[in-house]
């Protein structure tokens, strides 16, 4: 039965099988059995059971994780102890090549394991029509069950067990610390007092009434003989009424069901989880078992008091953390590697810190998330989420009337998606045998509880979902025009209320928005960050980034090269994508108001000419960037470049939705270059002829040069930004007075005339192949350079750096170069081609910059 | 409120205000006092002025919008069951109240509330919202943040996205439909106290 236990929850929260698989090592040692020698401070740990029948196995823990499996071993009391030890391989090797198979053992088996239930979750992934009935995790389950099967059969001995202390330390805090990380805050919080009265009402009614019933069954007679008391009952009701958070998770996620009742799900069993593990740790208690008879008044006030002081003190603790991360990520503007690290370690310090005070750790773990992930976001990448917290805790709390009741059929399956989970057996594992005779069968009935509701509820959750015709939650993403409603349905709201003098949810809302913007803000977030948060504005740009990737997709599909020349093609295309794309730039170059607000210009011209001639520039720009995104030194030999990016920008067609931010690095990367040619065309300094003349080594002398510029001004650009951002909306339209007739000519120009110099281009960029491109050469030799080579190569980012320290007036682009600088670079390095001849580190760090 | 049924028989046509408006009694009186409140001189009739006194509506970006559309076109004041009837759009849905023949649509159907919300923006009344109404809107709720090309940008995508018919507006049949998946009634609904 154990065995079966242990793998198949290992199997159960696919998330986390890395550290789950760690516990499969505690006991690991069977396969050696020998060298027991410098184990015995370890196993002097284990609680008497263990040691006779498993000291082997303990030994082979040698030196690797010996904290927490020491502690395992003492909590796991007894009952593993089975024939443990079974002689193993003797050693037959020489002592030249020994076997040293324990001294490998421990991240060996993870690392097996980890393997292995990635395997799962691939054989899973790859039926996905099973999934859609059978909900993963069940799957997981049953996978879990196969392969303990197997070792069971194999090694006649549980190999792998869970003990509480590996999930309680090392799984949950990462499962709680990711849900409370993606948690709608303000979902949450505006459901909060329903989730409050479901999880903890709820919780003690089911808990009271399971072990009130089951013992009076007992007292009845209908159990048979049991030495059971009531206060064991009540323990195993409140284990059992836990809904397990992890399970809701995972089947929840699948069905999709609307986003009030996921919240109303998820928040309750993520409170009441921490209030069923609060009321085991006290409960379980030995005094509390003592203390039974003679439990008092006063015994339960404090009892209560200390619920409180326990929920409480874990959130609050959460919130402290949360506070910190946002703090310190605000600090690690340089070194974003370790932000995520950060995050991670600080949560799990909220946790551990929390356990220690006998807090509520998961709350606490929780709230860390919460609290720290608006702050995250919006420091981490440039594009914020922004959710607003509503804290109103104490409005909430008291508030009976809720807006939306919940209708019946989301009641049903509230009930009905009470899964139990790994929780409650971690729970029930952590049970002291000493003190509760029957812990084994505890176990077991979570188990059977636990298995019943995860498959077979969870397969049958999705049949009643859509039976019930519970609204789902609708899939797709707001539009532009139905964010824009919201925020005035918001204003409105407020307004209404102020004007009729109640002071409600609302209110509250908009009061903590204007306290979390006047100070929360300031302290914790970037200041280039904060820039950003607009709700409207972020949506604006994230449909603007989605644009950019259909048109780059677009492009891709038609072959870049045919594209460009195929001219009834090109002119489609401009049709089709021209307005938005050059909605595009407006959005990115935020900073640099004069460049784009000359484009809007333009698009307001009503002379047809002129504006085709802008979308071409936006081609020019679009493929320049290709360039500047591909190996810098390969740029002049486009055919070899060309695939580079054809490979690229499939990859990141494919990224469309999975990664955001990915996508938004290519897209910034691919504005910020244009950005810099549209620069130097202002500036009048680069006449589009002079590449061609300027060889490598020239670009190669001057590029020091401007690195230190780019450098110098970097460093206080941090602060400024916000400022010029203003500045900029300020003064958007002077700006595009002066510079607008300047960039007509230009634009003209460039259109026009470049075709003019494509002669003496092609021979040129030739004749200055570097000798370490030579391949490349012979390779896209085997093309005919077209016409869109041709067209490209004024916009060739040579130019660009070479224009570098000309720069002077371009502070107001720096912020939001820098800010995805490190993120670019990193994508650069692993993008290079795998051998980048000599690439020299300044090029590209230039072109960040 | 302790002096109910008195307060109650000050109220002109508190009665049939109930019964139109779907408001209790006590929703009534409450919102007769803030209705005293705010009208300073005690006309019985309010003024967008009046509305000045709420100083945080001073704060609110579309505050004048919204105090607008409480007075209906070409009139200056605002009696109270006109400001009761305008607030009833925001009273939430109520399932168990009975449709009846005489009153095909209370002023709390998600239809009237979009309607309410189409016309913050329809400033004009032409059943539609053009561009520039819609860049109005914007600018007054994006403001500082954003450029004005930005806004104009904005505004555009906004109107490609809801325009069907290609009549570079939105009309409310477009709004609406806009709209669709979000819970109108959720959105514009807010809790009365009593």
């Amino acid at each position: 039965m154990l065995l079966m236990v242990s793998s198949s929850d290992t199997g159960h929260e696919p998330p986390e099988e890395d550290t789950s698989s760690s516990k499969s090592d505690t006991s690991s040692g069977t396969d050696s059995g020998h060298d027991t020698s410098g184990d015995s401070g370890q196993s002097g740990t284990d609680s008497g059971h263990d040691t006779s029948g498993d000291s082997g196995q303990s030994g082979t823990d040698s030196g690797h994780d010996t904290s927490g499996d020491s502690g395992q071993h003492g909590t796991d009391s007894g009952h593993d102890s089975g024939d443990g030890g079974h002689g193993g391989e003797p050693i037959t090797t020489l002592p030249i090549v020994s076997w040293k198979w324990h001294h490998v053992s421990t991240p060996y088996l993870v690392a097996l394991w980890i393997l292995v239930s990635w395997l799962c979750k691939l054989i899973i992934e790859a039926n996905h029509h099973v999934t859609s009935v059978i909900p993963e995790s069940a799957l997981l389950i049953c996978f879990g069950f196969i392969l303990g099967g197997m070792i069971w059969g194999a090694d006649k001995v549980q190999t792998f067990t869970l003990t509480p202390t590996v999930f309680f330390f090392y799984l949950l805090p990462q499962v709680i610390l990711d849900a409370g990380y993606s948690m709608p805050n303000k979902l949450f919080f505006s459901n909060m007092g329903a989730i409050l009265v479901y999880a903890v009402i709820g919780t003690c009614w089911n808990a009271a009434s399971l072990g009130l019933s089951l013992w009076g069954c007992h007292m009845g007679g209908a159990m048979g003989d049991l030495d059971i008391g009531l206060l064991q009952y009540l323990l195993f009701g409140s284990l059992i009424a836990a809904v397990d958070p992890v399970a809701v998770i995972a089947v929840f996620e699948q069905v999709h069901v609307n986003e009030v009742l996921f919240i109303m799900v998820f928040g309750e069993s993520l409170l009441n989880d921490g209030v069923t593990v609060v009321r085991i740790c006290y409960d379980a208690m030995p005094t509390a078992v003592c203390l039974m008879s003679q439990i008092n008044a006063v015994e339960i006030i404090k009892g209560i008091i200390s619920f409180f002081v326990v929920a409480f003190g874990g959130s609050l603790l959460g919130f402290v953390f949360g506070l910190l991360i946002s703090l310190l990520t605000r600090c690690t503007k340089n070194i974003q590697i370790i932000e995520p690290g950060f995050v991670f370690v600080l949560g799990y310090l909220a946790y551990l810190t929390a356990e220690m005070l006998s807090l509520s750790a998961i709350l606490s773990i929780v709230f860390c998330g919460m609290c720290c992930q608006k702050y995250i976001n919006s420091n981490m990448d440039e594009s914020s989420v922004t959710t607003f917290i509503g804290v109103f805790f104490l409005t909430w709390i008291l508030n009976k009337f809720r807006l939306v009741p919940v209708e019946f059929i989301d009641q049903v399956i509230m009930s009905y998606g009470g899964l139990r989970g790994a929780v409650a057996y971690g729970l029930a594992t952590m049970l002291d045998g000493n003190k509760i005779k029957e812990k084994n069968l505890m176990v077991c009935t979570t188990l059977i509880v636990v298995y019943f509701t995860v498959i077979l509820q969870g397969i049958t959750m999705k049949p009643l979902v859509t039976w019930l015709k519970v609204k789902r939650a609708a899939a797709s993403e707001l539009t532009l025009i139905e964010k824009v409603q919201n925020k005035v349905f918001d204003h409105m709201l407020v307004a209404i209320e102020d004007i009729s003098g109640q002071i409600g949810h609302n209110y509250m809302r908009d009061k903590w928005n204007h306290f979390e913007e006047k100070w929360m803000s300031r302290i914790l977030m970037k200041p280039s960050a904060r820039k950003n948060r607009d709700y409207v504005f972020k949506v604006f740009h994230k449909l603007n980034l989605k644009d950019a990737m259909s048109y780059v997709a677009e492009g891709e599909r038609r072959g870049s090269l045919e594209f460009v020349r195929n001219e009834t093609a090109f002119v489609d295309f401009k049709k089709k994508f021209g307005d938005e794309f050059t909605e595009v730039m407006p959005d990115i170059m935020a900073d640099t108001s004069e460049d784009h607000s000359g484009m809007s210009t333009m698009r307001g011209d009503p002379v047809p000419s002129v504006s085709l001639e802008m979308h071409e520039q936006n081609m020019n720009g679009v493929r320049e960037t290709e360039d500047v995104n591909s190996h810098h030194l390969l740029q002049q030999h486009l055919y070899k470049g060309r695939k580079q990016h054809r490979h690229r920008y499939s990859r990141s067609h494919f990224d469309v939705n999975k990664d955001e931010n990915e996508v938004q690095e290519i897209f910034q990367r691919t504005m910020r270059s244009r950005l810099e040619s549209f620069k130097s065309a202002k500036m009048g300094v680069a006449p589009p002829k002079h590449i061609t003349k300027h060889t490598k080594k020239d670009q190669l002398q001057k590029m020091p040069n401007g690195k230190s510029l780019d450098k110098s001004r970097s460093y206080h650009s941090g602060d400024e930004d916000f400022e010029f951002s203003e500045g900029d909306s300020a003064s958007g339209f002077e700006a595009s007075g002066g510079s607008f007739p300047m960039r007509v000519t230009y634009r003209a120009g460039a259109g026009i005339e470049n075709p003019a110099f494509m002669p003496d281009l092609d021979p040129l960029a030739q004749v200055q192949i570097p000798p370490w491109l030579a391949e490349a050469e012979l390779d896209s030799s085997m093309v005919a350079p077209s016409q869109r080579a041709q067209v490209r190569l004024p916009w060739t980012p040579s130019n660009l750096r070479r224009l570098a320290p000309l720069r002077i007036s371009t502070h107001s682009t720096d912020s939001f170069m820098l800010a995805d600088a490190p993120g670019a670079q990193q994508r650069d390095n692993e993008r290079l081609p795998p051998p980048p001849p000599p690439p020299p580190p300044p090029h590209r760090d230039d072109d960040h910059m | 409120m302790g002096s109910n049924s008195s307060s109650m028989n000050n109220i002109p046509n508190a009665e049939q205000l109930v019964q139109e408006t779907g408001f209790s009694a006590a929703h009534i009186l409450r919102l007769y006092e803030r209705f005293q409140f705010l009208d300073k001189d005690d006309t019985g009739q309010l003024r967008p002025e009046d509305f000045g006194a709420v100083r945080e509506l001073a704060m609110n970006p579309i505050g004048d919008r919204i105090i607008s559309a409480f007075f209906s076109p070409g009139q200056e004041t605002l009696d109270f069951a006109s400001f009761v009837r305008v607030l009833a759009h925001f009273r939430p849905a109520d399932s168990n109240r009975t449709r009846d023949g005489a009153q095909p649509e209370p002023a709390n159907s998600s239809m009237r509330k979009l309607k309410f919300a189409f016309q913050l923006y329809d400033q004009d009344r032409d059943g539609k919202i053009s561009r520039a109404e819609l860049l109005q809107v914007l600018r007054a709720m994006l403001g500082m943040q954003v450029t004005e090309e930005q806004l104009q940008s904005i505004a555009e995508r906004a109107i490609q996205e809801a325009d069907f018919d290609q009549d570079d507006a939105i009309s409310f049949d477009e709004f609406r439909k806009s709209l669709e998946k979000v819970n109108i009634d959720h959105k514009m609904s807010i809790r009365f106290l009593s």
